[in-house]
């Protein structure tokens, strides 16, 4: 091989591979990212059964039923609407209602939102950010800035 | 009187940085060696001085001082003394403190075992790590002093936050940021280089050494974090592609690529350009990953600040340096001298491909990393990029390296057989194919991915043995003569030998803790059993206990297989006193090395609790790979070319030994 065909050759697989690289790139961020939705999205965009989206807000007081098998339900409200949740699995040790939470999961048929992970972070203060921004869009959220610290 | 001290000597060390900023490197650009002289010791006085500010600080700590404030915010008198000491770097201004204390004890290492680099190159790498550590200082200095006092000392503190009272806490920060300023050490390294305008395999024979240290701590703390988060947040998880975990993990791809990279610009003196770009790359996102984790830009357990001013700061800092460094490289790199010539199958050619799959890898988890960021500040829209995003791409991509890391080690300098190379594979292909067989034929069409995943582990595993095996014969030559042979061998070779193995161990605890785990949620009431990969699980009741800082509701559970006991475990769900805040411990039974995993949920108060119960096959070979990873890092720093040096080349006067990285 000649000194340009070896450097071709390198310049041709770094190419290549970060080619690669890019598309799985663009393609997963086309189809693997969720968005942030609050219930006033959910009930007035029309999100298609099956997207996975994440649903954020507060959990309405007295909202929380517990069933066997581990099964939960409850509702998140953004104070102007409200979204009926169920999760199978164990809540995390911050939800508590009318705390701050983010639920991951898919709306069904039936409007319900069936969610397969359930977030409440660190402290006792933490409120996701997310959840403190739609709120404030809401003009119900009067706290200060919800962040973890 | 004390914390005054260590507010002192941190002003102090301030001071000291903006002197070694300038007179060593003024020294070095001008050849005066009065001037050069000024930076060893220097050095060594700013850990010094940086040492007296810790200790201060821990005192404070130990003593339970509530008249500085940042002890009010995250000590309390009642919390037990291991976790008054961990306590310390368990928050912004302590951790930042502790980031700037490895910083200069990295700039003092080099000053006192430097003695053999030229003098020039130590001047200047010293002036280098003394602009990062003086950035570092005035950042806490200016935004968050840890010895800020309150005017009136309250009686009790608030208390760590619970989830961070853990051994793992203790040794997380630590070793992760001595591979995060570890890195440090070779920027500073790589810019001195583009500041002189000249590199020689003695540069990248002195590089490899902190880059190695680095990696292996870095190694080391993505482990203890991952099983930290794994047996301390009660779910489960070991990795959750969280921007927090991205942050150390992108380092760790960079330095992994700069690892390798350094090899070839030692060995063969080619890809200098590309080695000081990797130095430059991997610092920087180390320091992209404190600014993203300690600049409340993420909101996690990690994100202690939320004043804004620090997170402008630190983006100030970030600017500056990367900045810099990269423009500095813009202008000089030209002048670096490329050489070495290889052909596409060879070790040269091998280790490029390792470099591009991990760099590209790296980006992708950038991108995934920044991307929501960025849109957030863009058009206002929320996305969440999670696991989904970075299988996808980070996942193929790490197939054809993990693929083609057998064959790299084997394939000769300059100009590699491809084909010979294959039949010193041919055991370790087969192994791989048996394995592969194997576990298909236990699973079924169950899971079609997961026996290849398998296979390409064993594949990595037993490639890293054949290499070494064919290497000195050792069949053929029998194996008294194979053992001295092995023996014989240099500390590198043995290096890539078990951090290869390493990697293949932590492939197939993936794969198999992924794909064959079993998890059961039940909501379970005292005499309820479940089921889960064969092992009975029965809950016999729940009861109070009181610890030192915390209440708890212990669960006792036991566990049995086909009637035999094989352990009882107790999990519980804690509320620590002073912050009202609940966590969970989760209650964990190694069986060889997979593992028993219960956590529990709160109490439905007619004595039904909600129960979480995995078995996780393998799971642990996980975190033994990264260590055996780092093992490997400790092999290849032992060799003796490492310690003794370069023979010196008669056209080279300057040809620098390098001390150890000891």
């Amino acid at each position: 091989m000649t000194r340009k065909q070896r450097r071709l050759t390198l310049i041709g697989s770094a190419g290549a591979v970060l080619a690669v690289a890019l598309g799985l790139i663009l393609f997963a961020l086309n189809d693997q990212i969720v968005f942030f939705q609050s219930p006033t999205d959910i009930t007035q965009k029309s999100i298609p059964a099956g997207q996975r989206i994440r649903l954020g807000g507060l959990v309405e007081e007295g909202s929380v039923v517990r069933a066997d098998n581990a099964q939960v339900s409850f509702r998140v409200t953004d104070t102007a609407n409200a979204v009926a949740v169920t999760y199978k699995g164990i809540l995390p040790d911050l939800f508590r209602e009318g705390q701050g939470v983010v639920t991951e999961g898919i709306v069904n048929a039936d409007g319900t939102f069936v969610a397969d992970s359930v977030l409440a972070k660190h402290d006792e203060n933490y409120m996701p950010k997310e959840v403190a921004e739609a709120l404030k869009d809401q003009g119900h959220w009067q706290g200060g800035e919800g962040e973890a610290n | 009187m004390i914390v005054e001290l260590g507010h002192y000597a941190l002003v102090l060390a301030f001071a000291l940085t903006l002197v070694q900023c300038f007179l060593p490197l003024w020294g070095a650009l001008t050849g005066d060696d009065r001037l050069m002289a000024v930076a060893p010791p220097v050095s060594v006085t700013l850990f010094m001085l940086i040492m007296i500010s810790f200790v201060a600080l821990t005192i404070a700590y130990l003593t339970s001082d509530f008249s500085v404030l940042n002890v009010v915010q995250n000590s309390h008198s009642a919390k037990p003394f291991i976790y008054k000491f961990t306590g310390v770097w368990g928050n912004h201004e302590g951790s930042m403190l502790l980031w700037v204390l490895i910083l200069v004890f990295f700039g003092a290492l080099v000053g006192v075992f430097g003695g053999n680099l030229p003098k020039d190159l130590k001047a200047a790498t010293l002036a280098v790590q003394a602009w990062v550590t003086g950035g570092f200082i005035l950042f806490l200095l200016a935004t968050s002093n840890p010895f800020a006092r309150v005017a009136n000392p309250p009686l009790e503190g608030a208390d760590l936050n619970p989830i961070l009272q853990d051994i793992g806490l203790a040794i997380h920060p630590p070793l992760l940021y001595v591979g995060y300023v570890g890195f440090s050490i070779t920027f500073s390294f790589a810019v001195a280089a583009l500041i002189l305008g000249r590199t020689d395999a003695a540069w990248a024979r002195w590089v490899r050494p902190w880059t190695l240290l680095a990696w292996c701590f870095l190694t080391l703390g993505i482990a203890m974090g991952s099983y930290w988060a794994y047996y301390e947040l009660g779910w489960g998880g070991w990795w959750f592609w969280d921007p927090v975990e991205n942050a150390s993990f992108m380092p760790w791809l960079a330095g992994t690529a700069l690892l390798h990279s350094a090899i070839v610009m030692e060995k063969r003196e080619a890809l200098k350009i590309w080695t000081v770009l990797l130095a430059i790359f991997t610092f920087s996102l180390s320091l992209l990953g404190t600014f993203l984790v300690r600049s409340g830009v993420l909101t996690s357990v990690h994100a202690f600040a939320t004043d804004p001013a620090r997170g402008v700061f630190i983006l100030g800092l970030l600017v500056f340096f990367i900045g810099g460094s990269l423009a500095l490289y813009a202008w000089r790199a030209p002048m670096l001298k490329q050489g070495g010539l290889f052909a596409p199958i060879s070790r040269e050619g091998g280790l490029v491909l390792n470099n591009l799959f991990l760099t590209a890898a790296c980006a992708a988890v950038f991108v995934g990393t920044l991307y929501p960021l960025a849109l957030d500040a863009v058009t206002g829209e929320k996305i969440s990029v999670g696991a989904p995003f970075f299988n996808l791409t980070f996942g193929p991509l790490m197939i054809p390296l993990l693929l083609a890391v057998p064959f790299g080690p084997i394939l000769a300098w300059k100009r590699g057989d491809l084909l010979a190379a294959s039949q010193r594979l041919y055991v370790a292909f087969g192994l791989a194919l048996v394995f592969t067989l194997f576990t298909f034929w236990l699973w079924g069409m169950e899971k079609v991915l997961a026996p290849l995943g398998v296979g390409l582990a064993v594949w990595v595993m037993a490639g890293a043995v054949s290499e070494i095996v064919t290497r000195v014969k050792f069949f053929e030559i029998g194996p008294k003569r194979g053992f001295a042979r092995l023996v014989g061998l240099p500390g590198s070779a043995w290096g890539t030998v078990v951090a290869h193995f390493g990697v293949g161990v932590t492939v197939l605890g993936i794969v198999t803790a992924s794909a064959f785990q079993e998890e059961r949620i039940e909501t379970m009431r005292p005499g309820d059993t479940v089921e889960v990969s064969g092992y009975q699980v029965t809950f016999d009741g729940a009861a109070p206990r009181r610890g030192p800082n915390y209440v708890e509701e212990v669960g006792h559970f036991t566990i049995r297989q086909g009637g035999v006991l094989v352990t009882e475990l107790d999990p519980s769900k804690r509320v620590y006193t002073a912050r009202q805040m609940p966590t969970t411990e989760a209650g964990i039974h190694t069986i060889g090395f997979s593992q028993i995993y219960l956590s529990m949920g709160e109490s439905r108060g007619d004595g039904a609790i909600d129960v979480r119960v995995y078995f996780k096959p393998l799971i642990t070979l996980i975190w033994i790979g990264c260590v055996i990873m780092s093992l490997g890092a400790v092999f290849s720093m032992a060799d003796r070319r490492l310690r003794i040096g370069a023979p010196k080349p008669a056209s080279r006067r300057k040809t620098a030994q390098p001390a150890a990285a000891e």
